[in-house]
């Protein structure tokens, strides 16, 4: 197959269809995102590094990466109980409950931020009473660690309902029957064959949340070195007509971004081979 | 599974009450992420009466706001349509090199920031950007203008579609179609007969992801759009347009439309998604032998 380009095939359409997806491709997503990267480019090393560790800038980063791991940390954990129930247990409303945990990709993101805030204003359903306790969530790091919790709320679950399913109840009968405890089956039979679904979750709500805008700019208050998210900083970048600097920002953001996707793609590989050497 | 029921059933689940602490702590989880944030957008759109609402709704604005979403949807989605077909068929029916690595470049737009896919295009097309000048001299409008929006959207909901269809055509492989060809049908009578009654299901998913997406984007959308009333706000900035003047009732009742866009969206993809499944384990069944012969 070496030398080999494309099999033959009695099939037609090859290259329409190849052509055609590789040109759309190219136009929509390669074209554009390398026009970022030439922009980039077209600053000096150290105008580039100027960009970047402007304090301003630098506290972006600093909540957007927080928060979204804090918030990662969060899916991750509520994540793998919801999944877990979801999976093992018959409860009523069930299957409602099963549609409505991809709410999160559904819903329009300024409809989640707009909602998100007005209940956790010092007024809102919920903030009245947080603000009774001292707590503020709106216009504070913690509203934008609630809304990119919200925003990666589905991917956790989503990644582990099937490896859970498919998890065969006879080797947790087993671990019983040879004497191992509840506690011992789940540390050492059943976790084992979850992490890397677990792991990918995480990365991909991480991944989220980190480029996430919609929802975080209503709860956020956008104050200048406290609550202001770095993809706010690209918009404010290119309000002042500076797209250099905005070009700058978006590309320490997306190689960010661009290490989360491999990462994924590596845990995904990790996942399927245990799987297909059974 | 003679000799697994011989054990006890508690060995292998849960007590009771630890049962009934997991499923309460999942559903005051969802109800404090999903549900609360849902009833607020309907009770605050209602909050001064049905009549109200009505009237936010049909004000000029909203209603060029409402013309525009569905137009970006209507243009962005079939385009992604055709995109997802062409690039599934070609992947998984044929054998070629850099398959996997073209995979990984359709998926890359959901691993973007929503603003930095508005800023690409800005910086292509933009006053400042490399094609802006001559775009100008031309007197033709992109950016800050309904064809970024559309760009935009097209972008951010890119890779929907293929991504749904590549796994799927994939394990029902190539018998049919060839069985097809080898029986005299032409090209399009074999997709349309064979290749198109198989994936539909697959097809609808896509397409119902897409459009909801293409409806509700705001990151992308926004750094293209200029947000003029009117002309160029799509509903997700109308919707930010109303709250941030304090108008949070018409806010609400935008958003209110966009939520119930959203539900509607939930109970399709739950329809369909059975089915799919269905679908795709009937080719895997029946799968790994005509992957062996061809």
């Amino acid at each position: 197959m070496g030398l080999v380009l494309k099999q033959r095939s009695v099939l037609p359409g090859f290259g329409l269809t190849l052509g055609f997806a590789v040109l759309y491709l190219s136009l929509i997503v390669l074209v554009p995102l390398a026009a970022l990267v030439i922009k980039s480019t077209s600053l000096t090393w150290q105008r580039f590094w100027e960009i970047v560790s402007d304090p301003r800038v630098t506290a972006s980063y600093r909540l957007s990466f927080g928060a979204s791991l804090a918030a990662a940390l969060i899916n991750t954990v509520f994540g793998f109980v919801v999944a877990w129930v979801l999976v093992r247990y018959r409860f009523p409303g069930k299957k409602l409950v099963d549609a409505l945990v991809d709410l999160p990709f559904a819903l329009p993101t300024a409809v989640a931020g707009i909602a998100l805030t007005s209940i956790y204003a010092a007024n809102g359903w919920i903030g009245r009473y947080l603000e009774a306790w001292g707590v503020r969530v709106a216009f504070t790091p913690l509203g934008v660690m609630l809304a990119m919790t919200f925003i990666g709320l589905p991917f956790v679950v989503r990644t582990l309902q099937p490896i859970l399913e498919d998890l065969d109840p006879e080797i947790e009968q087993a671990a019983a029957s040879l004497g191992a405890t509840r506690r011992q089956t789940i540390a050492r039979v059943i976790l084992p064959e979850l992490w890397p679904a677990v792991l990918t979750g995480f990365a991909l709500a991480f991944a989220r949340a980190l480029g996430e805008y919609g929802s975080v700019v209503f709860i956020s208050g956008n104050m200048p070195m406290r609550t202001e998210i770095a993809p706010l900083l690209i918009i404010i970048k290119l309000e002042q007509y500076d797209s250099a600097g905005a070009a700058a920002i978006a590309v320490v953001m997306l190689a960010a971004s661009f290490s989360l996707l491999l990462l994924i793609n590596l845990l995904q590989r990790w996942k399927s081979t245990p799987q297909t050497a059974v | 599974m003679g000799t697994g029921t011989a054990v006890a059933p508690r060995a292998i689940g849960e007590p009771a009450v630890v049962r009934w602490i997991l499923i309460v702590t999942a559903l005051c989880f969802l109800g404090l992420f999903l549900v609360v944030p849902l009833a607020a957008i309907f009770v605050q759109a209602l909050e001064k009466g049905i009549g109200v609402y009505l009237v936010s709704l049909h004000e000029a604005d909203a209603l060029a706001a409402i013309r525009l979403t569905l137009l970006t949807a209507a243009i962005a989605v079939p385009l992604n349509l055709v995109f997802g077909v062409a690039a599934a068929w070609a992947i998984a029916k044929f054998e070629f090199v850099g398959k996997s690595v073209l995979i990984t470049l359709i998926d890359l737009p959901f691993a973007v920031s929503p603003v930095i896919s508005g800023l690409i295009y800005v910086l292509l097309f933009g006053l400042q950007g490399w094609l802006g000048p001559w775009l100008a001299a031309q007197d033709i409008k992109i950016i800050f203008a309904v064809p970024g929006i559309v760009l935009a959207t097209i972008f951010v909901t890119f890779p929907f579609i293929a991504r749904e269809l590549i796994p799927l055509m994939q394990a029902q492989g190539t018998e049919e179609e060839q069985a097809a060809r080898v029986l005299g049908a032409s090209g399009w009578q074999m997709f349309f007969r064979v290749t198109l009654p198989n994936i539909k299901w697959g097809l609808l998913y896509g397409v119902i992801l897409c459009n909801a997406r293409a409806m509700g984007e705001f990151g992308a959308v926004s750094v293209v759009s200029g947000h003029i009333r009117g002309l160029t706000n799509t509903m997700p900035l109308h919707v930010e347009i109303l709250y941030n003047e304090y108008n949070f009732v018409a806010a609400f009742a935008v958003a209110s439309l966009l939520a119930m866009l959203a539900l509607v969206t939930l109970a399709a993809k739950s329809a369909v998604e059975w089915r799919v499944a269905r679908q795709l384990r009937a080719a895997q069944s029946a799968g790994p032998e005509e992957g062996r012969k061809s």
